[in-house]
């Protein structure tokens, strides 16, 4: 130590920007700053996540906090010859509004502003794999507090009073939980940390891990002493190798500095800590299946009660919590309830992150008060939606929640609001769906996620929801019922009255809601076999528009299977493809003198014979002239 | 880890180092220097050097180096400017490294009148 | 027991603390379906069948898992539960295989009854789910995967009650199956044959392999004389089969159906169960004397010798080197039988009528062809005898008495009491008390190895020795049992080990019910038996001792040794090779 670096550059190492590059970013950065001779005054951070995947790799440069954006390692000279050497921001690397208005201050970035960072409050600030830094953050603070001042029960009611609800996705009062888990006769105790992180596109609790690891892990240990434990386990999916390599360093670490092991504090409060790694099955991440995964079984959930407050791991009682959950509490305890409670709303308290997702400009991870609109989220947060289209619905909750239709768009992201709805807060995905999006379709992919991933144990989970998913799949073939859509209710209500875990008692949810608000494209689907959004495959029809086709024949000789011929006007009105096809013919046919184009008068008309196409859509694509619709 | 005290002390050590990133707060001063390319010719980098080792020398950690590339008109270059809690911005131009220690010295005793 | 009160339908009920909502129902009269809940493997609570209303939860709940509690107030028949669980069983038939007429099952399927009693008569969800070919690879059992239903009773009775762990959940989702380890056969993994599961199994996706179709073959087949043994067991459960309550004693007519079948000779396995207390008596003497292995452990029970052999090879110099009754009797039949009747061996079709599912596996291991063919040829279970009888068109229930034939169908009651739990351990003591202390037992019954419990332990004192013995039965006691035990220094001198809970008669080929009354009905048949023999010890029966002075010589002769004892081996657990050889792979890859 010692040496004062005057500039600080944080690359974002989540595993976002890991993927889109930032490794090699830094290595050029640093063999940069070592040919400058500027490596003993600049120093190089590898942060955690900051949230916005999009725009990586992304990096600040401090004191300054200049934010720039998909970095490559190309760009390392000019940021170190420009800005680091002679205090000149690289303009094309900074970030750019959507009004093309550069801005150079992370803070100034709306993504950033208008977050309110609780959970997420190291992340990207500091370096994960340095403990001194989490603790030039207050770090460790709350758990000596817990240990030298506080009792167990003090611990316990200032979690309960602080409101703070379950992350993983039911939001059960986390206070409660606790007092029923030091209430619990049975020992020894165990205190488990669910990183399991199913939903596919949630990663939040894998930003908390990667970028803030001792929070959980400090967490962890105050809820040991609060429910008289000694022993925790993380379980972590297999396929978050970087979170589990820097969970493992700071546990590590945290044994090194005695804030785990035996004696921490010299209070005499022993705390272990280990990391279980799962196989990655979403079902796993439910409390039951992962703690039978814990002990070495398959991960099939089992029912409740016995509650894990009373029999959990290896029949003991085992207090388990969500991730985000846990990186909430040394806050809560430093700051005290009064100030945790001071968040968010009435029955929701504190801040939630979400992983947006979907067509909106921003993607990345956000964390706002609990409730905070859809619509301050969509358009001020997230940019609004991509190229300027209609937003439709967004999709709360991942597979397990419904979606939210745009007449909802003010509705607070709060747990009970959004249950309400039919939707729920689950883990915090949060997918954006535009006017091109069929609800029909969105709803069949949900449910192949949760079919596909269904444990197997129970009847209703396992062939309701394949029963569910063989009847949209009928609808978006243009297969569908009369009666389908009151089937699909029916099927879903029984499923979730009787499946006996939270993945089949939720996973008709996306089906129900959307269902719930977009019944006529349901419809439309069965009734007039026609998919709205033109997505279905199947209910797409390609027609050639004869005002403006040119009967150049490049369509023709571009089809893969020959779907296009040549025919006469009276043939082509005789086979009366489709109502609108007809019409459209007709025109075509009464006003054939005026469109036939003059280059070829003698070129029969076109038309796709809709028996043989097979929807490839190479047609339009060839055409020149936009003569070929999609519908 | 024996005592919350023991902690302590390992924070304060710690935000000395976080301080560039406005990490544990306070910051005493802030030394602007101006790198233009005119800058860079008169010496600017060896008087950004300087400033490094002189708080270094004295062991302060709660100050800011920052550079900066524009340099106002008829101002003899290297340009230094020290901003102090409560915004004060005091311009020091002609710097020369060996001038660097007053500028410190002065900088701080400023910064501690202004920050009382 | 504290009780609790709770509502259930409307009527005030007291229940146990601690018991289910479908326990407390049952016991008011008020019989909710099940399908995954089985009594002999307990709930689990995943086919949702058994759903009921409670008042204040969010969603139903499966009565076979949710305890009572004071004030609950439950409806079992609401409109929401009567269409909850018709459209779960509808689900569930939606991709059943639709061939129930020829299924092993057929009339007896769980599955067929509760379609039924829920009134589906409408298939709203078929749907075609790729078939798999069913799993032949075992000489005992047949799975048919098709017919899963996925309750997971043969998963729980495999690895909690057996101790083995042949057959888990394999796959999620559709793809779900129960299998043993890597998709292999079960007969390729470390199964013991005891056939436990086909006794669980609602529906027919596990049976015994049918061997009925060999033995009518040499039934007719004018070039083969066909003899057949019958274990004890098989005439205390038989009766079952033809709607005779649990407990009725077929003994005379079972003999005289299989006459009517065609069988040349019919034959008591009690003969050579009274041979292997002979010889078995005479091995644990002379074990006692010389300072051989101890404890003995016996060998009557194939799926208990499997499972020895493959976790815990630790003990195989421990078990008694006698082949098991079926295997004497078979290798009686076609040496010292073929020379009194002038038949050569191989002409000679042996069948034998077992409680059990892993005989048919033992007739056939390597060791077993003392007369140099195969000693044993079928290995029929008794659920298949009653296949035979009722194919036949024999009137099972109205039959006349018949005996069985000589000289091999004399037997003590001694022999009899094999078929339960304990019995062989009080058949040896009857034996060896009055070898060793050359004086006629006053009381022949040993009441203290009798009973249900699942190790149960005694100490007799004959003469100046104290015998310390142990009854195991169920091969997780087993496991625990051994667990507790060290090869070279152990207190008991002899231990029964029986792989079945309960012993034969609650064997893997026994029919179907588990019950615990069935069990001890099933036991008094053979104990009243016992009690009804003008012979009750091994070495007084006539027959046997007939068959050592003109053919074996003494107990434990070399001819003795040749026909009448085997030879063990470890092993190999193909959960463990097949890790091995994974991480092998595994590790040329990288
Ligand atoms: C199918 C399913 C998947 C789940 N996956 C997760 C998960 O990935 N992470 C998580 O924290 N909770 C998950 N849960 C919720 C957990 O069962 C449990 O409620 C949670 O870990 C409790 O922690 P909390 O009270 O802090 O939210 C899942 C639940 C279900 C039913
Ligand atoms: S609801 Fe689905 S995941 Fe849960 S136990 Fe049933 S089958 Fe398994
Ligand atoms: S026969 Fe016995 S050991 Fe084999 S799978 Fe069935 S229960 Fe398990
Ligand atoms: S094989 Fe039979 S007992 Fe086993 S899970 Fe399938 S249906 Fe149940
Ligand atoms: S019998 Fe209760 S869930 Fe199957």
């Amino acid at each position: 130590m010692g040496v004062l670096y005057r500039a600080h550059v944080l690359v974002c190492g989540g595993a976002g920007c890991v993927s889109s590059g930032c490794r090699a970013v830094q290595e050029a950065l640093k063999s940069e700053l070592a040919k400058q001779g500027l490596d003993k005054e600049i120093k190089v951070v590898e942060t955690g996540c900051m949230g916005s995947c999009d725009l990586g790799p992304v990096m600040v440069v401090y004191p300054e906090g200049v934010f720039y954006r998909k970095v490559r390692p190309e760009d390392a000279r000019d940021i170190v010859q420009e800005h680091l050497l002679k205090g000149r921001p690289v303009e094309r690397l900074l970030y750019h509004t959507s009004q093309r208005e550069i801005i150079q201050q992370m803070e100034d970035i709306d993504f950033f502003a208008k977050q309110r960072k609780v959970v997420l409050r190291n992340c990207g600030i500091i370096d994960p794999e340095d403990i001194t830094e989490y603790i030039a953050r207050d770090g460790y603070e709350a758990l000596a507090r817990v240990l030298t001042e506080m009792t167990p029960e003090e611990v316990i009611d200032v979690v309960k009073k602080s409101g703070l609800r379950g992350r993983g996705g039911a939001g059960f009062p986390t206070g409660l939980k606790w007092e029923f888990c030091a209430k619990a006769t049975g020992r020894p105790k165990y205190v488990v940390c669910n990183a399991d992180e199913g939903d596919p596109g949630a990663f939040m609790d894998r930003s908390v891990l990667e970028g803030d690891p001792h929070s959980v892990i400090e967490a962890m240990a105050i809820a040991g002493r609060a429910i008289g434990s000694n022993q925790g386990f993380v379980y972590v999916r297999a396929e978050y190798p970087l979170a589990i390599q820097r969970l493992k360093h700071a546990i590590a670490q945290a044994y090194d500095y005695g804030l785990l092991g035996k004696d921490i504090f010299g209070t005499g409060f022993d705390f272990d800590l280990e990391i279980r790694v799962g196989a990655g099955a979403f079902v796993c991440g439910e409390e039951t299946a992962l703690l039978a995964s814990i002990e070495g079984k398959r991960g099939m959930p089992r029912p409740r009660p016995p509650f894990p407050a009373n029999e959990g791991l290896w029949g003991k009682p085992t207090l388990i919590n969500n991730v985000e959950t846990y990186a909430n509490i040394p806050p809560i305890i430093l700051n005290g309830w009064e100030w945790f409670a001071g968040i968010g709303t009435e029955k929701s308290k504190g801040t939630k992150v979400f992983a947006l997702a979907g067509k909106i400009a921003n993607t990345g991870l956000v964390e706002v008060p609990m409730g905070t609109t859809l619509r301050e989220i969509v358009y001020d947060i997230g940019g609004g939606i991509l190229g300027g289209k209609k937003f439709k619905a967004a999709q709360t909750g991942g597979p397990s929640g419904g979606c939210i239709p745009a007449e909802h768009l003010d509705t607070p992201m709060e747990y009970d609001t959004l249950v309400k709805l039919g939707a729920m807060m689950g883990s915090g995905g949060l997918i954006v769906m535009d006017e091109g999006t069929c609800m029909v379709d969105i709803a069949k992919f949900f449910l192949q996620f949760t079919q596909d991933e269904s444990c197997g144990k129970c009847i209703p989970c396992r062939e309701g929801t394949r029963a569910m998913l063989d009847i949209l799949t009928r609808i978006t073939e243009g297969r569908g019922r009369e009666g389908d859509i009151e089937l699909l209710e029916h099927l879903g209500t029984t499923i979730k009255d009787t499946a006996l875990c939270g993945l089949g008692q939720t996973a008709p949810n996306p089906v129900l809601s959307t269902i719930r608000y977009f019944r006529h494209e349901y419809e439309a689907h069965i009734r007039e076999k026609r998919c709205p959004a033109g997505v279905c495959a199947a209910l797409v029809h390609y027609e050639i528009l004869q005002d403006k086709c040119k009967r150049c024949g490049l369509c023709r000789r571009s089809c893969p299977v020959d779907a296009i011929e040549e025919t006469t006007e009276a043939e082509l009105v005789a086979a009366g493809v489709g109502a609108a096809g007809a019409d459209m013919q007709a025109a075509g046919a009464s006003q054939g003198a005026i469109s036939q184009p003059a280059s070829s008068p003698k070129r029969k008309p076109l038309f796709i014979n809709q028996e043989r196409c097979i929807k490839c859509g190479v047609c339009m694509r060839e055409c020149r002239f936009q003569a070929i619709n999609r519908c | 880890m024996r005592s919350l005290a023991e902690l302590e002390q390992l924070k304060r050590h710690a935000q000395k180092e976080l301080g560039v990133r406005g990490i544990g707060g306070y910051c005493r001063a802030t030394f602007i220097v101006h790198m233009g390319t005119d800058g860079i010719a008169a010496g600017a980098r060896e008087v950004l050097l300087a400033i490094l080792d002189e708080l270094k020398r004295l062991g302060i950690h709660d100050c800011r180096v920052t550079q900066t590339d524009v340099t106002g008109f008829g101002m003899k270059p290297p340009v230094v400017d020290v901003v102090t809690p409560g915004h004060r911005v005091e311009t020091y131009t002609g710097v020369s490294p060996e001038g660097v220690r007053k500028i410190v010295a002065e900088s701080l005793v400023e910064s501690r009148v202004a920050a009382v | 027991m504290a009780k609790v009160k709770l509502t259930i339908d409307g009527r005030e009920i007291e229940a146990e603390q601690g018991s289910t909502v479908l326990e407390a129902a049952r016991q008011a009269g008020i019989d909710i379906p099940t399908l995954c809940y089985h009594p002999a493997v307990g709930p689990s609570g995943a086919c949702r069948v058994c759903v009921v209303e409670v008042e204040r939860a969010k969603t139903l709940v499966a009565s076979c898992v949710y305890p009572v509690a004071e004030g609950l107030v439950v409806k079992t028949n609401s409109a929401r539960v009567r269409n909850a669980r018709k459209t779960v069983v509808e689900l569930l038939i939606s991709t059943h295989p639709q061939d129930c007429l020829c299924c092993d099952r057929n009339g007896r399927c769980e599955l067929q009854a509760l379609a039924n009693r829920l009134g589906i008569r409408t298939e709203r969800f078929r749907a075609q789910k790729p078939q798999r070919e069913p799993d032949a690879s075992s000489v005992s059992i047949y799975r048919d995967q098709n017919k899963c239903v996925l309750c997971g009773r043969c998963v729980t009775m495999c690895r909690d009650i057996q101790g083995v762990g042949a057959i888990s959940f394999a796959y999620r989702g559709q793809r779900t199956l129960i299998s043993p380890s890597f998709e292999h056969g079960v007969g390729e993994v470390e199964c013991v044959n005891c056939g436990q599961c086909t006794k669980v199994c609602p529906v027919g996706a596990i049976v015994e392999k049918d061997e009925t179709g060999a033995v009518w073959d040499a039934l007719d087949n004018p070039g083969l004389t066909v003899v057949v043994q019958v274990a004890p067991a098989v005439r205390a459960a038989l009766g079952e089969e033809f709607g005779m309550a649990p407990g009725t004693s077929v003994t005379g007519k079972l003999v005289r159906a299989l006459h009517m079948l065609g069988f040349d000779a019919v034959f008591d396995t009690q003969f050579s169960a009274d041979l292997t207390i002979m010889e078995e008596g005479h091995e644990f003497l002379s074990r006692l004397k010389s300072g051989g292995k101890l404890p003995l452990l016996t060998s009557c029970s194939p799926g208990w010798i499997k499972y020895c052999e493959t976790f815990h090879p630790e003990f195989l110099d421990n078990i008694s080197t006698c082949k098991s009754p079926q295997q004497m009797m078979g290798a009686v039949i076609k040496s010292y039988y073929a020379k009194a009747k002038g038949l050569k061996p191989e002409n000679i079709f042996s069948v034998s009528v077992m409680p059990c599912t892993a005989k048919k596996y033992e007739a056939r291991r390597p060791e077993m062809r003392a007369s140099g063919v195969q000693d044993v040829d079928a290995v029929l279970t008794t659920r298949e005898l009653a296949k035979m009888i009722r194919m036949a068109g024999i009137d099972f229930a109205n039959l006349e008495d018949d005996d069985f034939d000589s000289p091999l169908g004399e037997s003590s009651g001694a022999g009899t009491i094999f078929g339960v739990t304990g019995g062989v351990m009080e058949a040896a003591l009857r034996s060896v008390y009055e070898i060793v202390t050359k004086k006629p037992l006053a009381d022949l019954e040993f009441t203290q190895v009798r009973g249900f419990e699942g190790v149960r332990e005694a100490e007799i004192a004959m003469g100046s020795t104290r015998v310390k013995v142990a009854i195991v039965h169920g091969l997780g006691n087993a496991g625990r049992f051994l667990a507790g035990l060290r090869p070279g220094d152990s207190p008991y001198h002899f231990v029964e080990v029986m792989a079945c809970p309960g012993g034969c008669i609650m064997g893997g080929g026994q029919p179907l019910s588990l019950e615990q009354d069935v069990a001890e009905k099933r036991a008094s048949v053979l104990y009243q038996e016992d009690r009804n023999k003008a012979v009750r010890k091994s070495h007084e029966n006539i027959a046997v001792r007939r068959l050592y002075d003109e053919f074996l010589g003494k107990p434990g002769s070399e001819l003795a040794h040749k026909l009448l004892h085997t030879t063990y081996g470890e092993r190999a657990r193909a959960r463990v090779e097949e890790a091995r050889r994974q991480a092998v792979i595994g590790a040329a890859g990288a």
